[in-house]
């Protein structure tokens, strides 16, 4: 297979199929997340499983729809530490001072 | 004969020069890049109305089940479905077909157009029909209008754009003026459009429907 045909055969990796599969994956959880916003749980838990929820849907959409599952290390490298470095700061750093917040107003 | 002639490409360190490391064409990098930038925005977005959110005791839940989260959820299926599309549409171009690539990027751009008309239908209702503003609403905390407004005006601004961007490939690459890489970058920000609903959806809809 000569250079350029290896690089069509990377860029066009994945299939109609697999594509189809991961849409579909992601309305089921668009689904299953509006089901739960109807269920009687607490704010912070609530908050914390559509977080997660949507943590898996962008995780899917990133890696198949684009592309980056497909792409070469550096790339991944390269993008990703940013998005865990902003996950980390909502939930590490930002969510447990406005919690803090609600506790100083109801003393 | 130097050192890198007697050795095969496998041997030739990445780093070493006359090669990309990253293997990816320079438009498609550049737009990586600008795609991180934009997360970090819409980052600060949506932390500063978390932030609020959480913290304040009268913040209010308006959002009934008919008609804002009926169509909040519509807006979302149709976005997932335009992102299918067009990923779509970029596997087609990799594979040189044109037509096909055409035919779904418009696909993806009706469903942009349709996300943008339920989106200001809704706009349309909560500032004629409830009194939400910037500043005030008639339920609570003032701070709504400004985190709702702001948040989404800032995601649909961007759907907006990328209607406008996707209609420019779309005619460019029907008449061979561009390549696959310019109907593979484009995708790149369509997507991201998405996945930045994936979080605007459950945050600013889903915590705040309205209690039984």
């Amino acid at each position: 297979m000569s250079a350029k045909e290896e690089a069509i055969e990377h860029q066009a990796a994945g299939s109609t199929k697999l594509f189809l599969w991961v849409w579909f994956g992601l309305l089921i959880l668009t689904g299953v997340e509006t089901l739960m916003a109807y269920e009687d749980w607490a704010l912070l838990i609530m908050l914390t499983i559509l977080m997660g929820l949507s943590l898996v849907k962008s995780a899917y959409i990133l890696s198949y729809f684009m592309h980056l599952r497909f792409e070469k290390l550096g790339l991944f490298l390269m993008t990703i530490p940013v998005f865990v470095f902003l996950i980390c700061m909502m939930l590490l750093v930002l969510y447990p001072d406005s919690v803090r917040l609600i506790h100083m107003r109801a003393l | 004969m130097n050192q890198t002639e007697t050795q095969s490409i496998a041997e030739v360190p990445t780093w070493a020069g006359g090669r990309s490391p990253l293997a990816v064409d320079k438009k498609k990098l550049g737009m990586w890049l600008f795609l991180l930038s934009d997360s970090i925005t819409f980052t600060c977005l949506l932390v500063g109305y978390s932030y609020v959110r959480i913290a304040s005791p009268n913040w209010p839940r308006p959002f009934e089940f008919y008609p804002a989260i009926v169509k909040a959820t519509l807006m979302t299926g149709i976005l997932l479905t335009s992102s299918l599309t067009m990923v779509l549409a970029v596997h087609a171009a990799h594979k040189g077909k044109r037509s096909t690539t055409v035919k779904y990027i418009l696909f993806t751009i009706l469903g942009g157009v349709l996300f943008d008309i339920i989106h200001i239908s809704e706009w349309v209702n909560l500032i004629v029909h409830e009194h939400v503003t910037p500043f005030s609403n008639p339920w609570g905390s003032p701070l709504l209008g400004g985190a709702f407004f702001g948040l989404t005006g800032l995601h649909m601004l961007h759907v907006t754009i990328g209607v406008i961007y996707l209609g420019v490939i779309a005619w460019g690459f029907g008449r061979n003026k561009f390549s696959s890489t310019d109907v593979e970058v484009s995708g790149l920000y369509w997507h991201f459009v998405d996945l930045v609903w994936m979080f605007i959806f459950p945050l600013v809809y889903l915590i705040n429907v309205s209690p039984k």
